[in-house]
């Protein structure tokens, strides 16, 4: 059985020395920085065997119009394990949308490869270290990232 | 000879035109005599961004674009999306609505895995036959879901809260029909197939792929299975009315095409097995809509799930079909994310074809069993 996020939170901490884990309801929010010790942490070690990367997908969340802010770019994985069937974890990390690079888990789970890829595609998230990133779904030149939600669709009926 | 004369390596692109490519899907490959070298899939031919379609409707308006997704599965996309909105939105599904969702995925399971199965023959250059075979059999289950929805492919039935309406009179006997005559069909492919010299000279020890690149790189479905990997949804989540049903989860051991092959056979066998239990235990009356379904069946905009997030996941014939969704409390999603299993399931391709014959990464991307309105999305 997992522990609770709480748990894990602080299991994290101490397991990965330096990491800094937030928490936003039961989702733990890490920093940039630890994506990989902190993934690597929970593949490894035999209490949480979290071999199975089943998502990985980003959200949009813009600065609201009214309050101001920055806006960010939150990178979600969703963890499994199938050695002991349990799961999941949901991690996150948050991006600023100006310069949103994060490390690849591509050398973790190769499971990743396609989603990082199809990420950066449609969001324009750089995955770092990642073995071959280019557009997957789109054609090479494509400008723009579709599903940010400040893309503006193009009119093809107008002149 | 080989070590003093030098040839350089062929590149070739297999599609998007190319009828075993299942599609408008594309292979750039090269090739060291008839040897693959390196095989790089190209995507994307038939992406129409269909999660920003559904960003932008409601979110029962959301599946008639689930049913293009994998077009020979429309039921099951209809379920993952009814799950993950349930979870969302907190609804509740009465009693007889789980044994109709289980009925129409493992229907949906046969068309699949019967499909898949004349389509692997095609590719091997068994032309025409095994695969009208088997399309006769799915014609019969097609019949069923137009019985059903009003439609044989593009059902658009399953809701959050049940299915859309009640199942009409006859239909649970006219599955009992089908339930029954099947096994004659799997013994009568089974018999060309399954012993058949060719066909194992042909796929055993073709596109192997190791257990732990299939956990490590995200496979499900009979895919994994193959692999020897014990991961089915269906008895890991135990959504709908599975964990009361009785079945085994067949698995493979090398992990080839043959072993996909074969474990797509024997998974259809269980879910005749699954098939007969629900015939049995469904509850004879009841609602197949929960009040609160009606509710946002009747009137969608009126449905605003609260702030928040959810991912829904199921076994889907191809493997993990999951939707995570994200509510920011208006009646559309915010963000609606496809975890298609197919497209996931092609990060491996190039592992398993290296080093094989150009023939055969044909069959291996058959084997894959992928389908492009899923994979491009």
């Amino acid at each position: 059985m997992l522990p609770s996020p709480e748990e894990l939170k602080s299991a994290i901490e101490r397991g990965v020395p330096g990491s800094r884990v937030t928490m936003d309801g039961a989702r733990l929010v890490l920093a940039p920085a630890d994506v990989v010790k902190v993934c690597r942490y929970l593949r490894d070690h035999a209490d949480y065997a979290l071999d199975y990367l089943s998502n990985l997908t980003v959200a949009d969340y813009p600065p609201d119009p009214a309050g101001g802010g920055a806006g960010r770019l939150q990178v979600v994985y969703h963890l499994y394990s199938m050695a002991q069937k349990h799961g999941p974890v949901e991690l996150r990390v948050d991006l600023p949308r100006a310069n949103p690079v994060v490390a690849s888990v591509t050398s973790l789970w190769r499971g990743a490869e396609f989603q990082e890829r199809e990420a950066f595609d449609l969001f324009g998230v750089r995955f770092e270290g990642h073995p071959d990133l280019r557009r997957i779904l789109l054609w090479e030149g494509f400008e723009g990232y579709p599903l940010r939600k400040d893309y503006v669709v193009e009119d093809q009926d107008a002149d | 000879m080989t070590d003093t004369l030098k040839t350089d390596l062929m590149e070739i692109n297999l599609g998007p035109q190319h009828p075993s490519t299942h599609g408008v899907f594309q292979m750039a490959v090269q090739l060291d005599g008839e040897t693959i070298v390196s095989l790089k899939p190209v995507l994307g031919y038939l992406h129409r961004n269909h999660e920003q379609i559904c960003e932008d409707v409601s979110y029962i308006g959301c599946f008639p674009y689930t049913d293009r997704l994998d077009y020979f599965c429309a039921m099951t996309n209809n379920l993952g999306l009814a799950v993950a909105i349930e979870q969302l939105g907190g609804i509740e599904v009465p009693e007889r609505a789980q044994y109709l969702r289980v009925i129409l995925a493992e229907l949906t399971r046969l068309v699949n895995h019967t499909s898949v199965t004349g389509f692997l023959l095609n590719d091997m250059g068994a032309f025409g036959t095994p695969l009208l075979y088997a399309f006769r059999e799915r014609e019969k289950i097609l019949d069923l879901f137009e019985m059903a929805s009003g439609s044989r492919m593009m059902c658009n039935y399953i809701r959050p809260g049940g299915v859309r309406e009640d199942v009409p009179e006859g239909f649970l006997d006219r599955v009992r029909g089908i339930t029954a005559a099947y096994p004659r069909f799997l013994d009568e492919m089974e018999t060309l197939l399954t012993e058949n010299e060719i066909i194992r000279q042909r796929t055993q020890g073709v596109g192997v792929l190791p257990r732990e690149l299939a956990v490590s790189a995200s496979v499900t479905g009979p895919m994994l299975r193959a692999s020897g990997v014990d991961y089915d949804l269906r008895k890991v989540d135990g959504y709908a009315a599975y964990p009361r049903m009785r079945f085994k989860v067949p698995l493979g051991l090398a992990g080839d095409v043959y072993d996909r092959y074969y474990v797509r056979v024997l998974e259809m066998r269980e879910s005749l097995k699954i098939l007969e239990q629900a015939l049995k235990e469904i509850p004879a009356s009841g609602p197949a809509l929960s009040a609160k379904g009606q509710q946002i069946g009747r009137s969608p905009r009126t449905f605003r799930p609260p702030k928040g997030d959810a991912y829904g996941r199921i076994e889907s014939p191809k493997g993990e079909l999951g939707f995570y969704l994200v509510s920011d409390g208006s009646p559309q999603p915010y963000r609606y994310h496809v975890r298609a299993p197919s497209f996931i399931n092609l990060t491996v391709l190039e592992d398993m074809c290296r080093g094989q014959k150009v023939a055969d990464a044909i069959i291996i991307l058959g084997s894959v069993d992928i389908v492009m309105g899923e994979v491009d999305r």
